[in-house]
Protein backbone atom coordinates (compact mmCIF):
# COMPACT_ATOMS: atom_id res chain seq x y z
CA UNK A 1 0.00 0.00 0.00
CA UNK A 2 1.48 3.60 -0.71
CA UNK A 3 2.11 6.06 1.97
CA UNK A 4 -0.33 8.11 0.90
CA UNK A 5 -4.45 8.22 0.79
CA UNK A 6 -4.81 9.87 -2.06
CA UNK A 7 -2.39 10.73 -4.30
CA UNK A 8 -3.28 13.73 -6.80
CA UNK A 9 -0.82 14.84 -9.61
CA UNK A 10 -0.87 17.61 -12.59
CA UNK A 11 -4.95 17.33 -12.85
CA UNK A 12 -6.58 18.86 -15.12
CA UNK A 13 -10.04 19.55 -16.46
CA UNK A 14 -11.61 21.47 -19.29
CA UNK A 15 -15.41 22.10 -19.62
CA UNK A 16 -16.31 23.54 -23.05
CA UNK A 17 -12.98 25.47 -23.30
CA UNK A 18 -13.11 26.68 -19.72
CA UNK A 19 -10.51 25.01 -17.91
CA UNK A 20 -12.12 24.38 -14.14
CA UNK A 21 -8.70 22.57 -12.88
CA UNK A 22 -5.38 23.27 -13.69
CA UNK A 23 -1.99 21.67 -12.94
CA UNK A 24 -3.32 20.58 -9.77
CA UNK A 25 -1.42 18.25 -7.48
CA UNK A 26 -1.91 17.31 -3.73
CA UNK A 27 -1.64 14.81 -1.56
CA UNK A 28 -3.95 13.11 1.59
CA UNK A 29 -2.27 11.54 4.14
CA UNK A 30 -4.39 8.60 5.82
CA UNK A 31 -6.35 9.63 8.79
CA UNK A 32 -6.67 13.70 8.43
CA UNK A 33 -9.37 15.60 7.34
CA UNK A 34 -8.71 17.29 4.20
CA UNK A 35 -10.75 20.37 3.10
CA UNK A 36 -10.66 21.80 -0.16
CA UNK A 37 -11.25 25.72 0.43
CA UNK A 38 -12.45 27.96 -2.19
CA UNK A 39 -15.08 30.19 -3.05
CA UNK A 40 -18.20 28.85 -5.75
CA UNK A 41 -16.51 27.67 -9.52
CA UNK A 42 -13.08 27.77 -7.90
CA UNK A 43 -13.26 24.03 -9.04
CA UNK A 44 -13.23 22.02 -5.71
CA UNK A 45 -16.28 20.19 -6.70
CA UNK A 46 -14.70 19.21 -10.14
CA UNK A 47 -11.93 17.87 -8.51
CA UNK A 48 -14.20 15.85 -5.93
CA UNK A 49 -15.94 14.58 -8.83
CA UNK A 50 -13.01 13.11 -10.37
CA UNK A 51 -11.92 11.72 -7.12
CA UNK A 52 -15.17 9.92 -6.73
CA UNK A 53 -14.97 8.68 -10.29
CA UNK A 54 -18.29 10.48 -11.90
CA UNK A 55 -16.00 12.64 -14.09
CA UNK A 56 -12.96 11.84 -15.83
CA UNK A 57 -9.90 14.42 -15.55
CA UNK A 58 -8.83 15.73 -18.74
CA UNK A 59 -5.31 15.84 -18.10
CA UNK A 60 -3.08 14.07 -15.02
CA UNK A 61 -3.44 11.22 -12.51
CA UNK A 62 -5.05 10.74 -9.19
CA UNK A 63 -4.46 7.70 -7.03
CA UNK A 64 -6.97 6.50 -4.17
CA UNK A 65 -5.38 4.15 -1.97
CA UNK A 66 -2.97 3.03 -5.04
CA UNK A 67 -5.75 2.93 -7.51
CA UNK A 68 -6.05 4.82 -10.31
CA UNK A 69 -9.60 6.50 -10.24
CA UNK A 70 -10.24 6.42 -13.87
CA UNK A 71 -8.39 3.17 -15.01
CA UNK A 72 -9.34 0.81 -11.60
CA UNK A 73 -13.13 3.43 -11.14
CA UNK A 74 -14.69 -0.02 -9.94
CA UNK A 75 -11.86 -0.64 -7.17
CA UNK A 76 -12.23 2.85 -5.97
CA UNK A 77 -15.70 3.20 -5.71
CA UNK A 78 -15.25 0.32 -3.25
CA UNK A 79 -13.04 1.91 -1.19
CA UNK A 80 -15.04 5.43 -1.03
CA UNK A 81 -17.51 6.44 0.70
CA UNK A 82 -19.88 10.02 -0.65
CA UNK A 83 -21.95 12.34 1.12
CA UNK A 84 -23.64 14.53 -1.69
CA UNK A 85 -25.03 17.92 -0.71
CA UNK A 86 -28.59 17.39 0.99
CA UNK A 87 -30.22 18.37 -2.30
CA UNK A 88 -29.44 14.66 -3.91
CA UNK A 89 -31.74 13.33 -1.44
CA UNK A 90 -35.13 11.37 -2.96
CA UNK A 91 -38.06 13.06 -1.09
CA UNK A 92 -40.53 10.20 -1.91
CA UNK A 93 -38.18 7.62 0.11
CA UNK A 94 -37.89 7.55 3.89
CA UNK A 95 -34.50 7.78 5.49
CA UNK A 96 -34.62 3.95 6.02
CA UNK A 97 -35.41 3.09 2.12
CA UNK A 98 -32.36 5.23 1.35
CA UNK A 99 -30.14 3.11 3.20
CA UNK A 100 -31.68 -0.44 2.18
CA UNK A 101 -31.22 0.81 -1.41
CA UNK A 102 -27.51 1.84 -1.18
CA UNK A 103 -27.01 -1.98 0.74
CA UNK A 104 -28.56 -3.73 -1.67
CA UNK A 105 -26.24 -1.69 -4.57
CA UNK A 106 -22.92 -2.52 -2.15
CA UNK A 107 -24.61 -6.47 -1.76
CA UNK A 108 -23.88 -6.27 1.58
CA UNK A 109 -25.78 -9.27 2.72
CA UNK A 110 -29.32 -8.87 4.37
CA UNK A 111 -29.18 -9.30 7.66
CA UNK A 112 -25.34 -7.37 7.90
CA UNK A 113 -26.93 -4.93 5.89
CA UNK A 114 -29.82 -4.38 8.70
CA UNK A 115 -27.22 -4.36 11.67
CA UNK A 116 -25.53 -1.83 9.81
CA UNK A 117 -28.60 0.18 9.14
CA UNK A 118 -29.69 0.01 12.55
CA UNK A 119 -26.24 0.95 14.43
CA UNK A 120 -25.82 4.27 11.49
CA UNK A 121 -29.16 5.57 11.97
CA UNK A 122 -28.01 5.96 15.97
CA UNK A 123 -24.77 7.07 15.09
CA UNK A 124 -26.44 10.08 13.20
CA UNK A 125 -29.35 10.12 15.18
CA UNK A 126 -31.93 9.33 13.01
CA UNK A 127 -33.69 6.46 15.02
CA UNK A 128 -36.81 8.26 15.22
CA UNK A 129 -37.24 9.50 11.86
CA UNK A 130 -36.37 6.81 10.16
CA UNK A 131 -39.34 5.76 8.71
CA UNK A 132 -40.43 9.34 7.60
CA UNK A 133 -40.13 10.33 4.10
CA UNK A 134 -37.63 12.38 3.56
CA UNK A 135 -39.78 14.95 2.34
CA UNK A 136 -40.55 16.25 5.85
CA UNK A 137 -36.77 16.30 6.88
CA UNK A 138 -35.01 19.31 7.96
CA UNK A 139 -31.67 20.44 6.11
CA UNK A 140 -29.67 18.82 9.05
CA UNK A 141 -31.51 15.99 9.01
CA UNK A 142 -30.99 14.86 5.39
CA UNK A 143 -27.07 15.52 6.04
CA UNK A 144 -27.17 13.37 8.70
CA UNK A 145 -29.05 10.81 6.37
CA UNK A 146 -26.28 11.70 3.65
CA UNK A 147 -23.41 10.88 6.05
CA UNK A 148 -25.14 7.14 6.80
CA UNK A 149 -25.75 6.55 3.40
CA UNK A 150 -21.84 7.88 3.09
CA UNK A 151 -20.70 5.46 5.64
CA UNK A 152 -22.68 2.27 4.91
CA UNK A 153 -19.91 0.60 2.52
CA UNK A 154 -17.66 1.19 5.46
CA UNK A 155 -15.48 3.36 3.22
CA UNK A 156 -11.61 3.92 3.70
CA UNK A 157 -12.19 7.43 2.61
CA UNK A 158 -15.10 9.38 3.13
CA UNK A 159 -15.94 12.67 0.59
CA UNK A 160 -17.96 15.23 2.08
CA UNK A 161 -19.14 18.23 -0.67
CA UNK A 162 -20.12 21.29 1.26
CA UNK A 163 -21.00 19.42 4.59
CA UNK A 164 -22.28 22.04 6.41
CA UNK A 165 -23.92 24.54 3.67
CA UNK A 166 -26.68 26.63 4.90
CA UNK A 167 -27.06 24.72 7.71
CA UNK A 168 -27.96 26.28 11.00
CA UNK A 169 -24.95 26.98 13.84
CA UNK A 170 -26.33 24.10 15.88
CA UNK A 171 -26.01 21.85 13.07
CA UNK A 172 -23.08 22.87 12.21
CA UNK A 173 -21.18 22.08 15.36
CA UNK A 174 -23.20 18.32 15.47
CA UNK A 175 -21.96 17.31 12.01
CA UNK A 176 -18.70 18.64 12.75
CA UNK A 177 -18.38 16.28 15.61
CA UNK A 178 -19.50 13.55 13.78
CA UNK A 179 -16.99 14.09 11.43
CA UNK A 180 -14.04 13.97 14.06
CA UNK A 181 -15.77 11.01 15.47
CA UNK A 182 -15.14 9.02 12.14
CA UNK A 183 -11.76 10.40 11.51
CA UNK A 184 -10.96 8.89 15.34
CA UNK A 185 -12.51 5.60 13.95
CA UNK A 186 -9.38 5.96 10.97
CA UNK A 187 -11.24 7.07 8.54
CA UNK A 188 -9.76 9.37 6.26
CA UNK A 189 -11.96 12.54 4.97
CA UNK A 190 -11.87 15.13 1.94
CA UNK A 191 -14.65 17.92 2.44
CA UNK A 192 -14.75 20.52 0.04
CA UNK A 193 -15.76 23.65 1.80
CA UNK A 194 -16.23 27.46 1.37
CA UNK A 195 -16.83 28.42 4.59
CA UNK A 196 -13.31 29.78 6.68
CA UNK A 197 -14.23 28.73 9.86
CA UNK A 198 -14.75 25.29 8.86
CA UNK A 199 -11.58 24.92 7.28
CA UNK A 200 -10.07 26.19 10.54
CA UNK A 201 -11.98 23.88 12.88
CA UNK A 202 -11.83 20.94 11.21
CA UNK A 203 -9.65 20.40 8.82
CA UNK A 204 -6.17 19.15 9.48
CA UNK A 205 -4.62 20.25 6.17
CA UNK A 206 -6.32 22.68 3.36
CA UNK A 207 -6.24 24.05 -0.08
CA UNK A 208 -7.19 26.77 -0.54
CA UNK A 209 -7.92 26.52 -4.10
CA UNK A 210 -9.24 29.64 -6.52
CA UNK A 211 -9.77 29.68 -10.54
CA UNK A 212 -8.83 26.51 -10.29
CA UNK A 213 -5.60 26.32 -9.15
CA UNK A 214 -4.04 25.63 -5.70
CA UNK A 215 -2.93 28.93 -4.04
CA UNK A 216 -1.46 27.59 -1.16
CA UNK A 217 -2.09 24.47 0.81
CA UNK A 218 -1.11 23.52 4.46
CA UNK A 219 -1.94 23.44 8.10
CA UNK A 220 -4.46 26.29 9.18
CA UNK A 221 -2.17 26.89 11.53
CA UNK A 222 1.14 27.14 9.50
CA UNK A 223 -0.91 28.91 6.78
CA UNK A 224 -1.77 31.38 9.42
CA UNK A 225 2.07 31.70 10.72
CA UNK A 226 3.10 32.17 7.37
CA UNK A 227 1.42 35.64 6.60
CA UNK A 228 4.72 37.03 9.27
CA UNK A 229 2.70 37.25 12.55
CA UNK A 230 0.23 38.79 14.45
CA UNK A 231 -1.37 42.05 12.45
CA UNK A 232 -1.62 45.74 13.61
CA UNK A 233 -3.69 48.51 11.69
CA UNK A 234 -3.01 51.88 11.91
CA UNK A 235 -5.56 54.42 10.41
CA UNK A 236 -4.84 57.81 10.75
CA UNK A 237 -6.72 61.10 10.70
CA UNK A 238 -4.13 62.56 8.74
CA UNK A 239 -2.91 60.27 5.99
CA UNK A 240 -0.38 61.82 3.75
CA UNK A 241 1.90 60.03 1.59
CA UNK A 242 4.74 62.15 3.65
CA UNK A 243 3.37 61.21 6.81
CA UNK A 244 3.08 57.36 5.89
CA UNK A 245 6.75 57.23 4.87
CA UNK A 246 8.46 58.92 7.86
CA UNK A 247 6.57 56.95 10.18
CA UNK A 248 6.80 53.06 8.06
CA UNK A 249 10.74 54.51 8.44
CA UNK A 250 10.77 55.29 12.06
CA UNK A 251 8.50 51.98 12.96
CA UNK A 252 10.78 49.98 10.62
CA UNK A 253 13.98 50.21 13.62
CA UNK A 254 11.76 48.62 16.40
CA UNK A 255 13.12 45.30 16.88
CA UNK A 256 9.88 43.03 17.01
CA UNK A 257 8.78 44.27 13.88
CA UNK A 258 8.48 41.99 11.22
CA UNK A 259 6.93 44.37 7.97
CA UNK A 260 5.44 46.68 7.04
CA UNK A 261 2.77 47.55 4.09
CA UNK A 262 0.44 50.25 3.34
CA UNK A 263 -3.37 50.08 3.99
CA UNK A 264 -6.12 52.69 2.72
CA UNK A 265 -5.58 55.74 5.42
CA UNK A 266 -3.07 54.09 7.26
CA UNK A 267 -0.21 51.06 7.73
CA UNK A 268 -0.59 47.09 8.41
CA UNK A 269 2.21 46.34 10.79
CA UNK A 270 3.45 42.76 11.32
CA UNK A 271 4.66 41.56 14.78
CA UNK A 272 5.62 39.06 16.91
CA UNK A 273 3.32 39.79 19.76
CA UNK A 274 1.19 42.72 21.00
CA UNK A 275 2.94 43.26 24.42
CA UNK A 276 5.85 45.14 23.46
CA UNK A 277 4.54 46.43 20.47
CA UNK A 278 1.74 48.40 20.84
CA UNK A 279 2.82 51.07 23.22
CA UNK A 280 6.38 51.53 20.93
CA UNK A 281 4.17 51.88 18.30
CA UNK A 282 1.95 54.08 19.61
CA UNK A 283 4.71 56.09 20.89
CA UNK A 284 6.92 56.19 17.53
CA UNK A 285 3.65 57.54 16.09
CA UNK A 286 3.15 60.26 18.46
CA UNK A 287 7.45 60.90 18.03
CA UNK A 288 6.75 61.57 14.55
CA UNK A 289 3.35 63.54 15.11
CA UNK A 290 0.78 62.00 13.11
CA UNK A 291 -2.61 61.50 14.86
CA UNK A 292 -4.00 58.00 15.08
CA UNK A 293 -7.72 57.67 14.39
CA UNK A 294 -7.60 54.13 15.26
CA UNK A 295 -5.56 51.04 15.92
CA UNK A 296 -6.99 47.63 15.51
CA UNK A 297 -4.69 44.41 17.02
CA UNK A 298 -5.90 40.75 15.49
CA UNK A 299 -3.90 37.73 15.16
CA UNK A 300 -4.10 36.40 11.39
CA UNK A 301 -6.89 34.46 10.08
CA UNK A 302 -7.96 32.36 7.30
CA UNK A 303 -9.49 34.89 5.75
CA UNK A 304 -6.37 37.11 5.42
CA UNK A 305 -4.35 33.42 3.93
CA UNK A 306 -6.84 33.85 1.79
CA UNK A 307 -6.82 37.74 0.43
CA UNK A 308 -2.87 37.17 0.55
CA UNK A 309 -3.01 34.19 -1.89
CA UNK A 310 -5.52 34.98 -4.02
CA UNK A 311 -6.06 38.85 -3.57
CA UNK A 312 -9.64 39.29 -2.58
CA UNK A 313 -11.66 37.70 0.78
CA UNK A 314 -13.77 35.04 0.72
CA UNK A 315 -16.46 36.21 2.61
CA UNK A 316 -17.96 39.47 1.35
CA UNK A 317 -16.76 39.51 -2.02
CA UNK A 318 -18.41 37.24 -4.83
CA UNK A 319 -16.34 35.50 -7.23
CA UNK A 320 -15.14 37.77 -10.35
CA UNK A 321 -16.55 36.21 -13.34
CA UNK A 322 -14.15 34.15 -15.44
CA UNK A 323 -11.68 36.05 -17.60
CA UNK B 1 -28.82 -13.81 -6.75
CA UNK B 2 -27.01 -11.82 -10.03
CA UNK B 3 -25.12 -8.93 -8.72
CA UNK B 4 -26.42 -7.07 -11.61
CA UNK B 5 -30.05 -8.41 -11.42
CA UNK B 6 -29.95 -7.50 -7.99
CA UNK B 7 -29.13 -3.47 -8.69
CA UNK B 8 -32.00 -3.36 -11.19
CA UNK B 9 -34.64 -4.96 -9.27
CA UNK B 10 -33.50 -2.18 -6.43
CA UNK B 11 -33.53 0.44 -8.20
CA UNK B 12 -36.73 -0.52 -10.10
CA UNK B 13 -38.47 -0.59 -7.03
CA UNK B 14 -37.23 2.94 -6.16
CA UNK B 15 -39.13 4.27 -9.08
CA UNK B 16 -41.92 1.94 -8.15
CA UNK B 17 -41.84 3.97 -4.59
CA UNK B 18 -41.79 6.86 -6.30
CA UNK B 19 -44.95 6.33 -8.26
CA UNK B 20 -46.99 4.86 -5.59
CA UNK B 21 -46.10 8.19 -3.17
CA UNK B 22 -47.00 10.65 -5.83
CA UNK B 23 -50.54 9.43 -5.54
CA UNK B 24 -51.93 12.56 -7.30
CA UNK B 25 -49.30 12.29 -10.39
CA UNK B 26 -50.01 8.64 -10.92
CA UNK B 27 -53.90 9.26 -10.74
CA UNK B 28 -53.33 12.12 -13.63
CA UNK B 29 -50.64 9.32 -15.35
CA UNK B 30 -53.24 6.66 -15.62
CA UNK B 31 -56.83 8.58 -16.31
CA UNK B 32 -55.79 11.26 -18.61
CA UNK B 33 -55.33 8.89 -21.95
CA UNK B 34 -58.60 7.57 -20.82
CA UNK B 35 -60.63 10.43 -20.08
CA UNK B 36 -59.29 12.88 -22.63
CA UNK B 37 -58.45 11.36 -25.85
CA UNK B 38 -60.88 8.10 -25.54
CA UNK B 39 -63.71 9.03 -23.63
CA UNK B 40 -64.18 12.71 -24.70
CA UNK B 41 -62.73 12.45 -28.02
CA UNK B 42 -64.26 9.05 -28.99
CA UNK B 43 -67.65 10.18 -28.41
CA UNK B 44 -67.36 14.03 -29.19
CA UNK B 45 -66.27 12.43 -32.87
CA UNK B 46 -68.72 9.85 -32.92
CA UNK B 47 -71.10 11.08 -35.24
CA UNK B 48 -68.68 13.82 -37.05
CA UNK B 49 -66.68 10.97 -38.03
CA UNK B 50 -67.27 8.92 -41.49
CA UNK B 51 -67.67 5.16 -41.15
CA UNK B 52 -66.37 5.29 -44.95
CA UNK B 53 -63.13 7.15 -44.32
CA UNK B 54 -62.66 5.22 -40.80
CA UNK B 55 -63.15 1.51 -42.50
CA UNK B 56 -64.12 1.03 -38.54
CA UNK B 57 -67.05 0.06 -36.91
CA UNK B 58 -67.47 2.82 -35.10
CA UNK B 59 -64.98 6.10 -33.83
CA UNK B 60 -64.27 4.23 -30.65
CA UNK B 61 -63.03 1.49 -32.12
CA UNK B 62 -60.65 3.33 -34.75
CA UNK B 63 -59.51 5.52 -31.88
CA UNK B 64 -58.43 3.04 -29.65
CA UNK B 65 -54.98 1.88 -31.76
CA UNK B 66 -54.76 5.85 -31.13
CA UNK B 67 -54.86 5.85 -27.95
CA UNK B 68 -53.45 2.62 -27.05
CA UNK B 69 -50.13 4.00 -29.43
CA UNK B 70 -50.36 7.50 -27.67
CA UNK B 71 -50.09 6.53 -24.37
CA UNK B 72 -46.96 4.71 -25.27
CA UNK B 73 -45.65 7.52 -26.81
CA UNK B 74 -46.07 9.94 -23.87
CA UNK B 75 -44.85 7.01 -21.62
CA UNK B 76 -41.52 6.43 -23.42
CA UNK B 77 -40.98 10.30 -24.26
CA UNK B 78 -41.34 11.16 -20.29
CA UNK B 79 -39.30 8.34 -19.58
CA UNK B 80 -36.70 9.93 -19.19
CA UNK B 81 -38.11 12.61 -16.07
CA UNK B 82 -36.78 11.00 -13.15
CA UNK B 83 -33.54 10.48 -14.72
CA UNK B 84 -33.16 14.35 -15.88
CA UNK B 85 -34.24 15.38 -11.90
CA UNK B 86 -31.78 12.32 -10.42
CA UNK B 87 -29.30 14.46 -12.78
CA UNK B 88 -29.89 18.12 -11.43
CA UNK B 89 -30.34 17.43 -7.73
CA UNK B 90 -26.92 15.08 -7.57
CA UNK B 91 -28.63 11.69 -6.88
CA UNK B 92 -27.84 9.81 -10.45
CA UNK B 93 -23.87 11.44 -9.35
CA UNK B 94 -24.40 9.40 -5.73
CA UNK B 95 -25.13 6.90 -7.65
CA UNK B 96 -22.72 6.75 -9.86
CA UNK B 97 -20.08 7.08 -6.87
CA UNK B 98 -21.28 3.09 -6.08
CA UNK B 99 -19.60 0.08 -7.72
CA UNK B 100 -22.97 -0.44 -9.12
CA UNK B 101 -22.62 -1.80 -13.33
CA UNK B 102 -23.35 1.83 -14.67
CA UNK B 103 -26.13 0.02 -16.98
CA UNK B 104 -28.23 -0.68 -14.11
CA UNK B 105 -29.62 2.33 -13.92
CA UNK B 106 -30.55 2.56 -17.44
CA UNK B 107 -32.25 -1.04 -17.22
CA UNK B 108 -34.29 -0.08 -14.07
CA UNK B 109 -35.66 2.77 -16.21
CA UNK B 110 -36.50 0.95 -19.14
CA UNK B 111 -37.82 -2.20 -16.40
CA UNK B 112 -40.39 0.49 -14.74
CA UNK B 113 -41.62 1.86 -18.11
CA UNK B 114 -42.34 -1.10 -19.85
CA UNK B 115 -44.47 -2.12 -16.59
CA UNK B 116 -46.01 0.63 -16.12
CA UNK B 117 -46.56 0.99 -19.81
CA UNK B 118 -47.99 -2.25 -20.33
CA UNK B 119 -51.02 -1.91 -17.40
CA UNK B 120 -52.18 1.28 -19.08
CA UNK B 121 -52.41 -0.36 -22.58
CA UNK B 122 -54.57 -2.71 -20.47
CA UNK B 123 -56.64 -0.26 -18.95
CA UNK B 124 -57.32 1.21 -21.65
CA UNK B 125 -58.19 -1.53 -24.17
CA UNK B 126 -60.38 -2.06 -20.65
CA UNK B 127 -61.86 0.92 -21.20
CA UNK B 128 -62.80 0.41 -24.90
CA UNK B 129 -64.11 -2.59 -24.03
CA UNK B 130 -66.86 -0.96 -21.51
CA UNK B 131 -67.73 1.37 -24.61
CA UNK B 132 -68.47 -1.51 -26.65
CA UNK B 133 -64.53 -2.51 -28.33
CA UNK B 134 -63.91 -5.78 -28.38
CA UNK B 135 -60.25 -6.72 -30.07
CA UNK B 136 -61.21 -9.22 -32.97
CA UNK B 137 -58.56 -10.82 -32.20
CA UNK B 138 -59.16 -11.96 -28.49
CA UNK B 139 -56.47 -12.79 -26.03
CA UNK B 140 -53.78 -13.26 -28.35
CA UNK B 141 -54.08 -9.86 -30.39
CA UNK B 142 -53.88 -8.07 -27.01
CA UNK B 143 -50.35 -10.10 -26.35
CA UNK B 144 -49.25 -9.04 -29.87
CA UNK B 145 -50.47 -5.20 -29.14
CA UNK B 146 -48.68 -5.14 -25.88
CA UNK B 147 -45.49 -6.48 -27.25
CA UNK B 148 -45.52 -4.27 -30.16
CA UNK B 149 -46.59 -1.47 -27.81
CA UNK B 150 -43.29 -2.39 -25.55
CA UNK B 151 -41.02 -2.50 -28.35
CA UNK B 152 -42.01 1.02 -29.45
CA UNK B 153 -41.69 2.26 -26.02
CA UNK B 154 -38.06 1.26 -25.62
CA UNK B 155 -37.17 3.27 -28.69
CA UNK B 156 -39.16 6.21 -26.79
CA UNK B 157 -37.67 5.85 -23.26
CA UNK B 158 -33.72 5.84 -24.96
CA UNK B 159 -34.66 9.07 -26.69
CA UNK B 160 -36.26 10.45 -23.91
CA UNK B 161 -32.86 9.16 -21.59
CA UNK B 162 -30.67 10.46 -24.30
CA UNK B 163 -32.44 14.20 -23.87
CA UNK B 164 -32.13 14.35 -20.48
CA UNK B 165 -28.13 13.20 -19.93
CA UNK B 166 -28.12 15.77 -23.05
CA UNK B 167 -29.88 19.12 -22.10
CA UNK B 168 -28.70 21.69 -20.04
CA UNK B 169 -31.98 22.27 -18.14
CA UNK B 170 -35.03 20.48 -17.54
CA UNK B 171 -36.46 23.80 -19.08
CA UNK B 172 -34.95 22.61 -22.66
CA UNK B 173 -36.18 19.12 -21.74
CA UNK B 174 -39.94 19.87 -21.37
CA UNK B 175 -39.90 22.51 -24.60
CA UNK B 176 -38.66 19.46 -26.67
CA UNK B 177 -40.78 17.50 -25.33
CA UNK B 178 -43.40 19.19 -25.99
CA UNK B 179 -42.12 19.55 -29.52
CA UNK B 180 -42.25 16.10 -30.05
CA UNK B 181 -45.49 15.00 -29.12
CA UNK B 182 -47.67 16.82 -31.10
CA UNK B 183 -46.74 16.32 -34.02
CA UNK B 184 -46.02 12.47 -33.71
CA UNK B 185 -49.66 12.32 -32.93
CA UNK B 186 -51.33 14.43 -35.26
CA UNK B 187 -48.36 13.15 -38.14
CA UNK B 188 -50.00 9.85 -37.68
CA UNK B 189 -52.94 8.02 -38.57
CA UNK B 190 -53.96 8.31 -34.22
CA UNK B 191 -57.02 10.39 -34.81
CA UNK B 192 -57.44 10.02 -38.31
CA UNK B 193 -56.92 7.88 -41.17
CA UNK B 194 -53.71 8.48 -44.04
CA UNK B 195 -56.15 8.25 -46.62
CA UNK B 196 -58.62 11.58 -45.05
CA UNK B 197 -54.78 13.88 -44.48
CA UNK B 198 -53.98 15.57 -46.88
CA UNK B 199 -50.86 14.87 -49.37
CA UNK B 200 -48.00 16.63 -47.26
CA UNK B 201 -49.12 14.93 -43.98
CA UNK B 202 -49.82 11.88 -45.76
CA UNK B 203 -46.37 11.98 -47.19
CA UNK B 204 -44.71 13.15 -43.20
CA UNK B 205 -46.90 10.54 -41.63
CA UNK B 206 -45.19 7.55 -43.93
CA UNK B 207 -42.15 8.27 -42.15
CA UNK B 208 -43.81 8.44 -38.46
CA UNK B 209 -42.99 4.87 -37.27
CA UNK B 210 -46.31 5.69 -34.79
CA UNK B 211 -47.75 5.75 -38.15
CA UNK B 212 -46.23 1.63 -38.79
CA UNK B 213 -47.63 1.18 -35.18
CA UNK B 214 -51.19 1.97 -35.00
CA UNK B 215 -51.38 0.36 -38.15
CA UNK B 216 -50.57 -2.45 -37.03
CA UNK B 217 -52.51 -2.62 -33.62
CA UNK B 218 -55.65 -0.60 -35.11
CA UNK B 219 -56.96 -4.31 -37.29
CA UNK B 220 -55.67 -6.36 -34.28
CA UNK B 221 -58.73 -4.57 -32.68
CA UNK B 222 -61.69 -3.95 -35.61
CA UNK B 223 -60.55 -6.60 -38.18
CA UNK B 224 -58.41 -9.71 -37.33
CA UNK B 225 -55.59 -11.84 -37.90
CA UNK B 226 -55.93 -11.99 -41.56
CA UNK B 227 -55.11 -8.10 -42.34
CA UNK B 228 -53.60 -7.90 -39.39
CA UNK B 229 -50.83 -10.31 -39.43
CA UNK B 230 -48.88 -8.54 -42.69
CA UNK B 231 -49.29 -5.30 -40.81
CA UNK B 232 -47.72 -6.73 -38.04
CA UNK B 233 -44.86 -7.79 -39.65
CA UNK B 234 -44.07 -4.17 -41.30
CA UNK B 235 -44.38 -2.83 -37.41
CA UNK B 236 -41.88 -4.99 -36.00
CA UNK B 237 -39.55 -4.67 -39.25
CA UNK B 238 -39.92 -0.52 -38.41
CA UNK B 239 -39.68 -0.96 -34.83
CA UNK B 240 -36.52 -3.07 -35.18
CA UNK B 241 -34.81 -0.08 -36.95
CA UNK B 242 -36.24 2.71 -34.55
CA UNK B 243 -35.00 0.61 -31.79
CA UNK B 244 -31.54 0.01 -33.30
CA UNK B 245 -31.09 3.83 -33.61
CA UNK B 246 -32.91 4.98 -30.18
CA UNK B 247 -30.56 2.89 -28.26
CA UNK B 248 -27.49 3.29 -30.32
CA UNK B 249 -27.62 7.44 -29.98
CA UNK B 250 -29.39 6.58 -25.80
CA UNK B 251 -26.20 4.89 -25.02
CA UNK B 252 -23.72 7.68 -26.76
CA UNK B 253 -25.29 9.89 -24.82
CA UNK B 254 -25.46 8.26 -21.45
CA UNK B 255 -21.46 7.48 -22.32
CA UNK B 256 -20.80 11.00 -22.78
CA UNK B 257 -22.76 11.84 -19.73
CA UNK B 258 -21.90 9.71 -16.81
CA UNK B 259 -18.43 7.82 -18.61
Amino acid sequence: MSTAAIEVSHLGKVYDAVEAVKNLSLTVQHGEIFGLLGPNGAGKSTTLRILITTLSPTTGTATILGHDVVKEADTVRRLIGYVAQERAIDRFLTGREHLLLFAELYHIPKQEALNRIAALLKLVNLEDDADRVAKGYSGGMKRKLDIACGLLPNPKILFLDEPTLGLDVQSRLNIWEHIRKLQQQGITIVITTNYLDEADQLCDRIAIIDRGEIRAMGSPKDLKASLGGDGIWLTLSDATPKALEQLTTALEGLPFVRGIRPRENGLDIRVDGPEKALPAIMETTHKVGCLLDGIEYHRPRLDDVFVAHTGRSLTNEPAPPEA
Amino acid sequence: MNEQMQEVLALTNRWVKRLSREKFSMLFTLAQPMIFWLIFFGNLFQRAADIQVLQAPNYMSFLAAGVVVMTVLNNGLAGGIDLLFDKENGFLERLMSTPIRRSSVILSRFLFVMAITGMQILVILAVAFLFGVIPETGMLGITVILLIGMLFGVGLTAISMAMAFTVKSHGDFFSMLGFLSLPMIFLSSALVPLAAMPGWMQALAFFNPMTWVIDAVRPLIISGWSQALPQVGMALVVLIAFDALCLYGGAKAFKRSVG
